[in-house]
């Protein structure tokens, strides 16, 4: 089996500070892999590593290329001062969605913010932009996963939505979280940073 | 064994920048004639404008590790680089220091504004510790060498762009001593020039290669406490 | 192509993003004509036109450091950098598109400053106009790829000036010297710059939102 991420002996460093030490990794295609710990463990320097958005200090690292994936931060990555429908649309474009209208529209409607969709985001409670954050990964259909802590502003709605999204087993996984009750069940890959 | 040749490398070339610095000393002091227009006071002429071109060399060089720096993203090129720039800067401020003495001993001020080869050099030295802002304001890692290198980039483009803003200005009281049809100087003149440059270029050899040195150490040292706590 | 309707819907989003926020813009305009009025009353009785035109350049290039050091906040406040570097699209449509942003702001702040400095001291010619043109190209060029700089570090209001300042010294040249009607060769001068700039701003901006 393919396998999507591939680690050996990961490390990251920052000046002096060693962030990752050893950290080896085999994700095989449409698994998921649950990274856990306390604060201030390296999950999200573990999954900007997973992301492209940080390049390691040591080790090797294999991964899909970086349109074939899809991040959420801690933030939602979306612009505040627009509405939903202008953030997807430009983010459509840049990732080269095709029939951008029509997939926009449905990730919209799935997501419960269709009805807001002229609405600037900055009004949106932080539940509702976490949700337009999970749309926004979603658009371009990645094959990669990696989303840190998505369970942190949800309300109930958003953490089914969010459910769903992560049952979705079509698609690789990677979710870093220091409450991993609701996820437990689902990963098939797990890692216990110290 | 590799470092005991570079020591080796490194003593051959700080002693040969003694050697010819005591040369060039000589020379200007003892054997070049006394210019008749401008006195003993012109001897400077013979730091100020070595000087000048070697911090040109210093950031031309920090310039060339710089473009390494972006194409193979080696940690290594952004210490030269920054070590060739923190020179560069040195002996810029020695430039103005140098420039600004002969502007008093020549035309009695001790700095002017319509010189604008002087000006334009200050311009340099501003951009240069800007650089050094930069690095400071930034945290250590990829981010912060790849910065540094596009910026240093565009330091070195900035140099022929203020030589063409200065061909651009009216005024000249700055000597033009090197027209296109070579020197304007005598045969002893140009000789203790030629001295004195290679003197300086040497000492920039020098004082990169132990700063270098030095430098490299540190981050072995910090790399081994890291590895042991 | 799909590389210019990037730089299209980038710009398109910035100049959509300062029409709701509406605080670049009214800064810049009003920061621009209290430094002409400032001017009017630190300048003394019979200064020359060329020494008046010589503040108007100071004024633009502080005015355009307003506008720059608020060019790239939203995507640093936001962390949207990593959303927009994932994709596959060309990372310089992300400098292009913000220049051509801060450019229109620029030149919507010179509109109002260009006829007050008429009013405020004397007449602006054409050659000024197309000088200030000329310099806008090489200050946004530039001084976009530098506040992407900036903004990545602590201090992003104190460090922007001092890496923009010394690189806008040659446009002041340039732009005084023409405006002042020292030779065309000044504007030929303001072009090159431009053209070796922006160059050299195009083909590294990607190493500035590199990874980390």
């Amino acid at each position: 089996m393919a396998h999507v991420i591939r680690a050996r002996g990961l490390g990251k460093r920052f000046g002096d500070r060693r962030v990752l030490a050893g950290v080896d990794l085999d994700v095989p295609a449409g698994g998921f892999l649950l990274v856990t710990g306390p604060n201030g463990s390296g999950k999200t320097t573990l999954l900007r590593l997973l992301a492209h958005l940080a390049a390691p200090s040591s080790g090797e690292l294999e991964l899909p290329e970086r349109h074939r994936l899809g991040y959420l931060g801690h933030d939602p990555l979306v612009y505040r001062e627009l509405t939903p429908l202008e953030n997807l649309t430009l983010f459509a474009r840049l990732y080269r969605v095709s029939e951008r209208g029509e997939r926009v529209g449905m990730l919209l409607e799935r997501f419960g913010l269709w009805n807001v969709r002229h609405q600037r985001v900055g009004s949106f409670s932080r539940g509702m932009q976490q949700r337009l954050g999970l749309c926004r990964v979603l658009l371009h259909d990645p094959e990669l996963l990696v989303l840190d802590e998505p369970t942190n502003a949800l309300d109930a709605d958003g953490l089914a939505l969010l459910d769903d999204v992560l049952a979705d087993a079509q698609r690789t996984r990677v979710v870093a979280t220091h409450d991993p009750g609701r996820v437990e069940g689902l990963a098939t890959v797990r890692l216990a940073l110290a | 064994m590799r470092d005991v040749r570079g020591l080796d490398r490194t003593t051959a070339v700080s002693t040969a920048a003694v050697l010819l610095l005591g040369a060039a000393l000589g020379l200007i002091f003892f054997y070049v004639p006394t210019d008749a227009d401008q006195g003993f006071s012109q001897r400077i002429f013979y730091f100020h404008v070595p000087i000048a071109l070697t911090s040109y060399v210093c950031f031309g060089w920090g310039a060339w590790k710089a473009l390494r720096v972006l194409r193979t993203g080696d940690e290594r090129a952004d210490l030269e680089s920054y070590v060739s720039i923190h020179l560069g800067v040195v002996f810029g401020a020695l430039t103005l220091l140098t420039g600004s003495i002969w502007a008093r001993a020549s035309w009695g001020v001790w700095w002017t504004w319509s010189e604008d080869q002087l000006v334009l050099f200050l311009v340099l030295f501003l951009f240069y510790c800007a650089y050094f802002m930069l690095r400071f304001s930034v945290a250590p890692g990829r981010s912060r060498s790849n910065m540094s290198a596009v910026y240093a980039l565009f330091g070195v483009v900035l140099i022929p762009v203020s030589f063409l803003a200065i061909r651009l200005s009216k005024e000249f009281i700055h000597p033009v001593v090197f027209t296109s049809h070579g020197p304007q100087m005598a045969a002893s003149q140009f000789a203790t020039f030629c001295v004195a440059w290679a003197a300086l270029l040497l000492l920039y050899a020098t004082l990169y290669r132990v700063e270098l040195a030095g430098k490299r150490v540190d981050a072995s040292l910090r790399e081994l406490r890291e590895l042991l706590t | 192509m799909t590389y210019a309707a990037d730089v299209v819907a980038l710009a398109r989003k910035d100049l959509l993003l300062e029409l709701r926020a509406k605080e670049t813009l009214p800064a810049m305009l009003l920061f621009v004509v209290s430094s002409l009025a400032i001017f009017h009353f630190a300048l003394p009785a019979g200064t020359s036109h060329d020494a008046a035109l010589g503040l108007l350049w100071v004024a633009l290039v502080f005015t355009a450091l307003l506008g720059l050091t608020r060019a790239f906040v939203p995507e640093r406040e936001q962390g949207l950098f990593d959303a927009l570097v994932l994709a596959p699209c060309d990372r310089s449509a992300i400098w292009l598109g913000k220049a051509i942003a801060v450019l229109a702001f620029l030149v919507a702040a010179e509109i109002v400053a260009l006829p007050a400095f008429a009013a405020f001291f004397s007449g602006i010619d054409g050659r000024t106009v197309v000088a200030v043109a000329l310099a806008d190209v090489g200050i946004c060029t530039v001084g976009t790829l530098l506040g992407a700089m900036a903004v990545a570090g602590q201090a992003r209001e104190l460090l922007l000036p001092l890496l923009f300042l010394p690189l806008a010294i040659p446009i002041v040249v340039g732009g005084v010297g023409a405006s002042a009607g020292a030779g065309s060769r000044y504007l030929l001068f303001l072009l090159l710059y431009d053209a070796v700039f922006s160059l050299l701003a195009w083909a590294s901006f990607e190493y500035v939102v590199a990874e980390q």
